[in-house]
């Protein structure tokens, strides 16, 4: 079997805030009806927690279920599970209108951390979005433009948030993360 | 900067997010129709100074199509709406007759 290399292979840089990229994830992109008990009752058995709300994201140990649009969830699990859950949802849902996609490698997925008001200026800085505490806190999930390119935030806990964006960008997302949570550029905003 | 609010995933932000898909409620004509038809389907389009609608996408969000009712010359956005109908909801008609008295636009006023 071939050797499988994350976009920016395990690259981390410590600045203000810490930039990492997170360890290969399995990733399935799935569409349908969300409200449907039985797409419902195979996702979250499959990724062992509830149906997200709007702009929600579920962690999970390993993994995370995420909505991402109003017929869309991006369900995130240990590589080694995905074949499984595949074939899982294959059975579950044959007949039904769905559609799964493994995008394991399609995908990059960083993480912030650090002080959680100099995560949110790095965040900021990039994204159009209110990071304020009170307005994006642990398990809301925002798909947005990151400086040029598409991407999602999810915060985990205060200091700590994900990142995930396409895997034909991440040198660019990584680089203006890093410019961004550079030493010398607080603001003070948060 | 126009604020506009996606109905389809809730989300409120500014235009970078989205993307602009040109005028709304388009009637399409196709083969069979009248030249004249055509010929206003694919270029004739409204161009007002004032109430105008629009198509939008939420390119760098959930990615779904809606409508947005603005106006030009001020950026006020007066609503938003789901893609799925071919006119404006009449709560939303009704909110532009208040702050635009006499407007029109196409077939509606
Ligand atoms: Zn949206």
């Amino acid at each position: 079997m071939s050797d499988h290399r994350t976009p920016l292979g395990g690259a981390s840089r410590d600045g203000r805030v810490r930039v990492e990229e997170m360890p290969r994830r399995g990733m399935i992109t799935l569409r349908g009806d969300l409200s449907d008990a039985t797409f419902a009752g195979t996702v979250t058995a499959l990724s062992g927690t509830g149906m997200p709300g709007q702009r929600k994201v579920e962690l999970a140990d390993g993994g995370l279920l995420a909505w991402m649009s109003p017929d869309e969830l991006l369900l995130v699990m240990p590589p080694e599970d995905v074949a499984g859950a595949l074939d899982r949802i294959a059975s579950d849902l044959s007949g039904q209108h769905h559609l799964a996609a493994e995008v394991t490698d399609a995908r990059a997925v960083l993480r912030l951390s650090g002080e959680d008001a100099a995560v949110r200026e790095t965040l900021g800085k990039l994204m159009p979005v209110d990071f304020a505490p009170g307005a994006f806190g642990p398990g809301d999930i925002r798909r947005t433009r990151l400086a040029q390119v598409p991407a999602a935030v999810w915060c985990v806990a205060p200091g700590d948030f994900g990142v995930i964006c396409f895997r034909s960008v991440a040198e660019y997302v990584y680089a203006a993360l890093t410019n961004a949570a550079a030493e010398g550029g607080a603001v003070g905003h948060y | 900067m126009l604020l506009l609010e996606c109905p389809c995933c809730g989300v409120t932000a500014e235009e970078t997010e989205f993307h602009g898909g040109g005028e709304a409620h388009l009637k399409r004509f196709g083969p069979g129709s009248a030249d004249e038809e055509f010929e206003s389907y694919l270029f004739h389009r409204e161009n007002p100074r004032g109430v105008h609608f629009e198509r939008w996408r939420h390119v760098n969000g959930c990615g779904k199509w809606f409508h947005a009712a603005r106006c030009t010359q001020t950026l006020e956005v007066f609503g938003t709406y789901p893609a799925q109908t071919t006119r404006p909801p009449e709560d939303l008609l009704a909110k532009i007759r208040d702050k635009r008295p006499g407007w029109s636009w196409r077939d509606f006023a």
